[in-house]
This record gives C-alpha cells, sequence and structure tokens, in this order.
C-alpha cells in the first residue's frame, strides 16, 4: 500500500503530533483552567501571549522560534544543555505545532472549565475533599468533553501545521518533513502529482479515523456522564 | 455572675455562632448557639440565614467573631483560625441537592465517607441507606431522580461523610407540597436514629413546628429571638416574623384514646385534652399539633349546645389590638399557650381584658398534625 518513503513520511508526522500533543497538553488545561479562573492583568497578559500564534503569520511565529529555540538562541542554548536540541530536528517540528495548536486547544477548555457549576466545588469540600481532590474528582471530570475536545482539535492541528514548521526547521527529508511539507514540495516538481495525491488521501484517510476516534471517545464522556 | 447556673456547664455546646460580616446591601450580624436536637433557624428569604449555613460550613469567611463545634474552634479572627471546608466535618445538604451529575447515586453517597476514612463514626452505610429508602436508586443516573430522590440521596451523602453536625438549608424548598410531606419522616428519623445534631435552616412555619427542639428567629440579618417553638411561636410581638395569617401555636401532646366509631383522636397535653380527626398512632405517641389562631374562638363561659368539640379553660396572657379589625390574644391553657385571632370588634363586646379566665373553642377539624403542608 504505502511506499517506505511515504511510510515514513506518515510516521514522521504521527510521531511529531503525538509528542507535540503529549507535551502540550498538560500546560493547555493549565493555562486553560487559570484562564477561566482568574481575572486580572497578569491573566490578560497570559491571555493574548497564548492567542498570539493564532493571529500572527505562521512565518513570523517560525521565525520567532528560530531566533529563540534556533542554535544561536538562548532558550535554544538552555536546552541544549540537557540534550534537547530543537534546531533542524523532529524535535524542532513538534516545537512549532505544539506552539500553534496551543491557541486551538486552549479555547474550548477554557470554555469547559468556565462552565464547571462552582457550586459543586463547594459541595465536594464540605464532603471533605481538598482543593486537589475537588479538581480532580469534580472539576477536570466535569470539564473532561471540552479538554477532549481541545485535545482532538490540537492534534489535527499538528499534523496539519505548515507555516511555522517550514520556517523554524525546513523540510529535511526523514527529520522533519512532515506530510503538509512533503506534499508542498511535491507540488513544487512538475509531474509528482500522482505522488501529491496519494498523500493528501493519506491525510484524509487520517482525518477520517481521526475525528471517527474522537466521535467515539466524546459519545462515552458523555454516557459516563449520564451514565 | 448573676446569671444561674447553666446545667449543660462543663459539656460544650454542639455549635456556638457569634459572627458579623458586612455586605453593600445589609449588615449579618449574628450570635446563637445549639444544643442536641434540632435548631431551626427561621427567618423570611433574605434574612440571611443561607449565608450563615455557609459560613459554619466554611464556605464563606465571616469578617469577625467565631464559629465553634463541640468546643472545637473553626472560625476565630482573633486567632487567625479559618478552617477549610474539608477539615470542619460539617455534613451540608444543599437546598438544591448539588449532586455530583458525572456519579451515580451510589459513588455520590461515597465520595465524601471515602475521602474522611480515617474518622470513624457511629452512622453506618446500610443504616442510612435504609432509613433513606435509597436502596433501589443505588446504580442510578442522578439525573434520573426526582426531586424528591435527589434530597434524600444528598441528606444521605452529608450523613455519611462522617459529619459532626449536619446543616439542612431549605432542604424542601424545591420541592412540591407533596414531596415534601415525603421527606419530613425521613429527616425526624435520622434525627431519633443517629442522635446527630441538626441545624434546620427554613422560611416555613409548618416545617419548623414540625421539626425544631430549639428555634431561632432572625430577621434582617440580626437573631431577634431563641428558644422553644412553643414559647416563641405564640408571642405576639414575634408574629411579624413568625407571620400573622399562618400564626398558629405548637401543642405537644401524646395519643390518650382512639375514638374508632366517632372517627377521633384524643390527644392530651398536661390537664387537658384535645379530639381531632383520628391519627393512627398507637397509645402514648407523643404528637406535634399545630392550632392556627384563626381556627380559635373565646367565649366568656363553656358553652352548650355547639358543634365544637374542643373547649378548654383559658386564661388571656396577653392581648393586642392593632389597626385594621383584628386582635390577637395569647391564651394560657395550663402551661401550654395558644394563641387566638378574633375580631376586635367582639373583643370589645366581650370585654375581653388580660389575665382573664376565658373558655377556647377549637373545631377538631381545623387541628392538624403539624406536617409541611
Amino acid at each position: 500500500m504505502l511506499s517506505p518513503g511515504e511510510l515514513q513520511i506518515v510516521l514522521l508526522s504521527l510521531q511529531v503530533a503525538a509528542v507535540a500533543l503529549i507535551a502540550t497538553l498538560p500546560l493547555a488545561v493549565f493555562l486553560a483552567f487559570i484562564l477561566a479562573r482568574r481575572h486580572n492583568l497578569a491573566t490578560q497578559i497570559l491571555n493574548v501571549a497564548v492567542h498570539l500564534p493564532l493571529v500572527m503569520p505562521p512565518v513570523v511565529t517560525g521565525y520567532v522560534l528560530l531566533i529563540l529555540f534556533g542554535r544561536g538562541g538562548t532558550l535554544g542554548q538552555i536546552f541544549a544543555k540537557i540534550g534537547l536540541i530543537f534546531s533542524f530536528n523532529w524535535t524542532g517540528a513538534a516545537l512549532a505545532a505544539g506552539v500553534m495548536a496551543l491557541p486551538l486547544m486552549v479555547r474550548p477548555m477554557r470554555v469547559a472549565f468556565e462552565a464547571v457549576d462552582r457550586r459543586l466545588e463547594g459541595a465536594a469540600s464540605t464532603l471533605g475533599a481538598s482543593r486537589l481532590q475537588v479538581w480532580t474528582s469534580v472539576t477536570l471530570p466535569l470539564a473532561a468533553p471540552g479538554v477532549f475536545a481541545g485535545a482532538i482539535t490540537g492534534f489535527a492541528k499538528c499534523l496539519g501545521e505548515f507555516g511555522a514548521t517550514i520556517t523554524f526547521v525546513s523540510s529535511i527529508p526523514g527529520v522533519t518533513e512532515t506530510m503538509p511539507l512533503a506534499i508542498h514540495g511535491l507540488l513544487q516538481i512538475p509531474g509528482q502529482d500522482a505522488a501529491a495525491w496519494r498523500l493528501c488521501a493519506i491525510a484524509i484517510v487520517i482525518a477520517i479515523l481521526a475525528l471517527a476516534v474522537s466521535e467515539w471517545v466524546t459519545r462515552r464522556i458523555h454516557a459516563r456522564a449520564r451514565h | 455572675m448573676g446569671d444561674p447556673p447553666d446545667p449543660c456547664a462543663g459539656a460544650p455546646l454542639m455549635l456556638e455562632v457569634g459572627v458579623v460580616k458586612h455586605f453593600s446591601k445589609f449588615d449579618l450580624q449574628v450570635e446563637f448557639s445549639a444544643s442536641d436536637g434540632i435548631t431551626a433557624l427561621f427567618g423570611r428569604s433574605g434574612a440571611g440565614k443561607t449565608t450563615i449555613a455557609n459560613m459554619i460550613a466554611g464556605l464563606v469567611r465571616p469578617d469577625l467573631g467565631i464559629i465553634k463545634i463541640q468546643g472545637r474552634t473553626l472560625f476565630d479572627h482573633r486567632q487567625g483560625v479559618m478552617q477549610p471546608p474539608e477539615q470542619r466535618r460539617v455534613g451540608y445538604v444543599f437546598q438544591d441537592a448539588r449532586l455530583f451529575p458525572h456519579k451515580n447515586v451510589r459513588e455520590n453517597l461515597l465520595y465524601g465517607r471515602q475521602l474522611r476514612r480515617k474518622f470513624t463514626d457511629a452512622i453506618d452505610y446500610d443504616d442510612v441507606i435504609g432509613l433513606l429508602g435509597i436502596e433501589p436508586l443505588l446504580t442510578r443516573a442522578v439525573n434520573q431522580l426526582s426531586g424528591g430522590e435527589r434530597q434524600r440521596v444528598a441528606i444521605g451523602r452529608a450523613l455519611l461523610s462522617r459529619p459532626e453536625i449536619l446543616i439542612m438549608d431549605e432542604p424542601l424548598a424545591a420541592l412540591d407540597g407533596g414531596r415534601r410531606a415525603e421527606i419530613i419522616p425521613y429527616i425526624e428519623r435520622l434525627r431519633d436514629r443517629f442522635e446527630l445534631p441538626i441545624l434546620y435552616i427554613s422560611h416555613s412555619i409548618q416545617e419548623v413546628t414540625r421539626l425544631a427542639d430549639t428555634l431561632v428567629l432572625l430577621d434582617a440579618g440580626a437573631v431577634v429571638a431563641a428558644g422553644s417553638p412553643r414559647e416563641l411561636l405564640t408571642r405576639l410581638d414575634l408574629r411579624p416574623i413568625t407571620g400573622r395569617y399562618q400564626a398558629g401555636a405548637l401543642v405537644i401532646g401524646r395519643v390518650d384514646e382512639q375514638l374508632t366509631h366517632a372517627g377521633l383522636t384524643r390527644v392530651r397535653f398536661g390537664a387537658n385534652s384535645l379530639l381531632l380527626p383520628l391519627i393512627d398512632q398507637p397509645i402514648g405517641t407523643e404528637l406535634r399539633l399545630r392550632v392556627l389562631a384563626r381556627d380559635v374562638a373565646i367565649a366568656l363561659e363553656p358553652v352548650h349546645r355547639v358543634s365544637i368539640q374542643n373547649q378548654v379553660p383559658a386564661r388571656i396572657a396577653s392581648m393586642t389590638i392593632e389597626d385594621g379589625p383584628f386582635a390577637e390574644l395569647r391564651l394560657d391553657v395550663g402551661g401550654t399557650f395558644l394563641l387566638a385571632r378574633i375580631t376586635a370588634h367582639s373583643a370589645r363586646q366581650l370585654r375581653l381584658r388580660e389575665r382573664m379566665e376565658v373558655t377556647a373553642l377549637i373545631k377538631s377539624i381545623a387541628i392538624e398534625r403539624s406536617g409541611a403542608g
């Protein structure tokens, strides 16, 4: 079915998206909760910072990442000390995907946390739950559908991220060349339409699968909430 | 100093509250204490009842003051003590139940019990389930419960969280008449079964009459009076708070005789008795009766050839004639107080005065076993 080259592209894309999602998810949940519950100058600034990648041209985001996390960048040097190198590496692709996906993840999660009935949290505390126990046993489960929706949107964004990724880590076959980058590359070469179409079809199949999984999990979450 | 000796001296009161909290609309400043049994906090909506409950549970912080349960300090602004709700062991039954929608009935019931595993209590899981009749509901989802069932589960959840005191904030307010009558016996049963002190918050004089051992009257953020319901419910000066049209006395008596053929029950209180529609309870059962002021008439002497079954000798303890057509009388019937509401016109015709000996006439069918009607 898939040629070895295509398989490599697909697996790399999934790896980049999965790592980006896993690394971003706790941060996204934390940010969403803080933004839902705290309203002050600091959270307003935080809100703007989180949403910047959504409104800036992706090329700009990629360029900023290059400056900060590139070989000579301040943050890049710090991470290099613990052996984490982003520039022209798949980890950089994951970083770019995560940064771009973060605002899309935070939004539905924040709405979900805002919708949690805080009186239920009060009830839980009178029943003996500490603040952390209230959060894990009441707040998070009640916000779970929104958190999951955010995660799915984030994963889809990570799979499809193009502009910031190509600017930050370029398109290196076998290293940073994810599906969108490969498709874009093929379209630059005359006569490669068929190969481009095959990758497009694969991308569509993956998207449909992700949607199906998301539907299934969402229904399970709601079924649990309803019993 | 000159106070009479306190019979409970040494044993700490179950609940001591003396708190102040400022709001933009009004100031709350209350001081009261409660001992065992059911203490009712009564007042109209907006009097600050729920705020007091929230302060005792730890959900609202008072500005000043002190809150203690059985001698244990929950809040003291001078010492900077503010225990978080989870450490207070105050079982709280909310007006709106507040069951967790993502957990089923059993999970709701066990939520607090599992979190407070390290504490022991005398309350047994199976007892609670049986007493509240929630065995058939255990695997149900919360949103499949009726209002009355929700409230029973909420009571069970609070009871099972190993509390030292139970606060019930208008637990019947969200229910219709029939459902209220359904829940009341459960509350009486759990009071008798578990010896758990209960703070019962209500704006319904019927509920309070039926349940309260001690009554605390609240108005505009302050305690107006506290004491036995028999005393407070018949005090004429408190009627603006206890209600005018619904004003009535609480008579606590025992089933004395069943006149089954006549469909009547005789209930004795002190040296007197009342006949009322048959109540199917064994002889000797204690009953709480509610005698409304508007159902009590006055005669100067015993009346013959009259349909009214109940005639008891009474002394007019106090009387007020206000603007409008009514006169309100507080009657002393051998130590039990009744209220009578008659027209000012007849009060003048009969030349009623305080300390006069009269006969109180009470229609049998007007006497109700105190409930939540």
